[in-house]
């Protein structure tokens, strides 16, 4: 897919002969009865920066706080920069983390919350100032050196637990939901300014978030985790693009999900039965399925085209009556109800005044798509 | 807004008398001339100045101040301990029971505690003196030290901690530099209340003290028994006087430490 004259593609995870970062091999975490990693293989490589994904609970705090070195493995191999981490506690590791509460010493003058880890390190004393200094440029909070973390705003603290973390130079920085206590726009402004100080000073990042737009914003690979396990490693595009399973579809961005049973494989495509009466859709196959399986076609809804004429050159297209219109200003989402009863969503920009527009309430439309618009995956 | 009615002026006002009058006559006459506490003869100091020269009640007083500052130092040390286990330590086979145990002192009547230290110094055959009224006081007062300071570590962010390892901080370390300094508001006001409480005490001491160990509500009590002498009175109102004295700068320091708190983190949040 890469072109060779663009050479500058940062891409180790597709380098047979790179060697990892950070890699779980095996790696089991239970607490009690309870398995809250199960058997994660795992290679993060330097530079990245490397996002955990997932619903609450399911395993990417304890996955960050195994690297941290807050919790051991129940089972497995966790090495950073080929050394075996097994035993080493949290104050031995040149891994930082930045804390979900920021967790700042309230009784610490920034300047003295950033020189905190410096000073338990073996850098020398005269040295110090200059590194807080620089830290504090970094961050562009050099007026607030002496002020407490009580009288700075929530996103002043978010740069002063960055800079704290970033300060004593780590190999591998650990953000817990950096950016959850933000607001909104200081959230996406921030996810920048992030990215920049990351390229800045070439450390490794790994992110724990929730947020599946911070995830992709920042990000150059993002694992989807699912009760312990990973379900799906790749970059951005590729997860939005071509998930690995429903779950993955459904957990990132906006999805069309289909039912049925695979009626034929043919090469890259296969066909699926989901409606008596109904043609079979043609979609992409993907891994895992085969003829009769049970299976579901997904799809986004900017993908699904909304037409009032047929779209005869097209082999998918179904009809059914507009139920609703979300207007979102910039683009409209029309769900259209067909006639077994399932809702499609189908997104469109609107390029055209909202009194110029074509479809409306209980109109009969057709629904179209091509035959590499979505997948049909094993479900 | 809420009216002041007569019944509110009145209830308060009873409730005010009742909880002052008796200290207020106390005062009153420790500025009697007459040696008769309840006849008046006009004002005069004089009792104060005996008291000066009383070397029985200076030397009860020392001993009071030092069994206060030993056994409210001791107390804040171990009650600080204990309630680092019982926040921290998470389920442990008998954490219940040891809380319980804990905090059961507060219930149990003074003469039981006192009763039972008296038998253990009597079956170890420690002599009674200053040091077995310090172990008693340290012994009750710690659980209230460990309840102030429980309270505040419920709400302490653990993440404080995390944070201090994760930046090279051994557990010592760690707690000095970043918990001890944070909780350091509970652990002297547990300090103080355990001060109050060590010098309060009658019952626990009477039981403890040996006879070259007076505290100074022993020897008040003591004295009482013999009849009221205006000199008690005198030293009554001086200890009223340090107590509130004390009592006020706490309780106005921390208001101003709060107020200015919250009036910086509104400037900064705007």
């Amino acid at each position: 897919m890469t072109k060779p004259s663009q050479p500058a593609v940062f891409a180790p995870w597709d380098d047979p002969k790179e060697t990892p970062l950070i890699s779980f091999e095996n790696v089991s975490k239970r607490f009690g009865a309870l398995t809250v990693i199960d058997k994660i293989n795992l290679n993060i490589y330097s530079r990245e920066f490397f996002a955990l994904l997932g619903p609450s609970g399911c395993g990417k705090t304890t996955l960050m706080r195994m690297l941290a070195g807050f919790e051991d493995a129940s089972d497995g191999t966790i090495r950073i920069d080929g050394q075996d981490m097994a035993g080493i506690p949290a104050n031995k590791r040149a891994v930082n983390m930045m804390f979900q509460s920021y967790a700042l010493f309230p009784h610490l003058s920034v300047a003295n919350n950033l020189a905190f880890g410096l000073k338990r390190s073996d850098m020398p004393k005269s040295e110090i100032q200059g590194r807080v200094d620089e830290m504090l440029r970094l961050v562009q909070l050099g007026k607030y050196a002496d002020r407490k973390p009580h009288q700075l705003s929530g996103g002043q603290r978010q740069r002063v637990a960055l800079a704290r973390a970033l300060a004593k130079a780590p190999k591998l920085l650990l953000l817990d939901e950096p950016l959850g206590a933000l607001d909104k726009k200081l959230r996406q402004e921030t996810q920048f300014e992030l990215m920049d100080i990351q390229e800045k000073t070439g450390t490794t990042f790994v992110i724990v978030t929730h947020d599946q737009e911070e995830a992709m914003t920042v990000a150059s690979r993002i694992a989807v985790m699912d009760e312990g396990r990973l379900v799906q490693v790749d970059t951005a595009d590729r997860i939005y693009e071509t998930p690995n399973s429903v779950y993955v579809a459904d957990f990132i961005g906006d999805v069309n999900i289909i039912e049925g049973a695979v009626d034929s494989t043919e090469g890259e495509h296969a066909t699926l039965r989901w409606s008596e009466g109904a043609a079979p859709i043609r979609a992409m196959a993907s891994d895992g399925i085969s003829n009769g399986s049970k299976a579901a076609f997904v799809i986004r809804p900017e993908k699904v085209a909304i037409s009032v004429e047929e779209p005869k050159d097209r082999h998918n297209r179904v009809q059914g009556s507009v139920e609703d219109i979300a207007y979102l200003g910039n683009r409209s989402t029309y769900f259209v109800r067909l006639p077994d009863g399932s809702l499609i969503k189908s997104q469109v920009a609107n390029n055209r005044r909202i009194k110029q527009r074509l479809i409306t309430w209980e109109d009969s439309v057709w629904l179209s798509w091509s035959d590499t618009a979505g997948a049909i995956l094993p479900n | 807004m809420r009216k002041f009615t007569w019944f509110n002026a009145v209830s308060l006002t009873f409730g005010f008398v009742f909880l002052y009058i008796p200290m207020v006559i106390l005062i009153f006459y420790s500025f009697n001339a007459s040696k008769l506490v309840t006849v008046w003869a006009g004002f005069s100091t004089r009792w104060y100045g005996e008291l000066i020269n009383n070397q029985a009640f200076l030397d009860a007083a020392w001993v009071t101040l030092k069994v206060g500052f030993i056994s409210s130092t001791i107390a804040t040390i171990l009650g600080t301990m204990a309630a680092f286990v019982l926040v921290r330590s998470g389920r442990f086979f008998g954490r219940t029971l040891f809380s319980g145990m804990i905090y059961a002192p507060l219930v149990m009547p003074e003469v039981i505690t006192g009763l039972s230290l008296l038998l253990l110094f009597i079956a170890i055959g420690l002599d009674r003196g200053v040091t077995t009224i310090v172990l008693a006081h340290a012994t009750f007062s710690m659980c209230y030290v460990s309840v102030v300071v429980s309270s505040r570590m419920a709400t302490f962010d653990e993440s404080l901690e995390d944070a201090a390892y994760d930046l090279g901080c051994t557990g010592w370390d760690a707690f000095r530099s970043v918990t001890l300094p944070i909780i350091m508001p509970a652990v002297i006001a547990g300090w103080l209340l355990a001060f109050t409480l060590s010098l309060d005490d009658l019952v626990i001491a009477s039981f403890t003290a040996g006879p070259s160990s007076t505290t100074l509500p022993i020897k008040i009590y003591s004295s009482v028994r013999l009849g009221v002498s205006p000199e008690i009175n005198a030293l009554s109102t001086i200890m009223i006087a340090i107590v509130t004295f004390g009592v006020l700068s706490v309780s106005i320091y921390s208001k101003r430490v709060i107020e200015r708190q919250k009036r910086e983190e509104q400037l900064a949040n705007s």
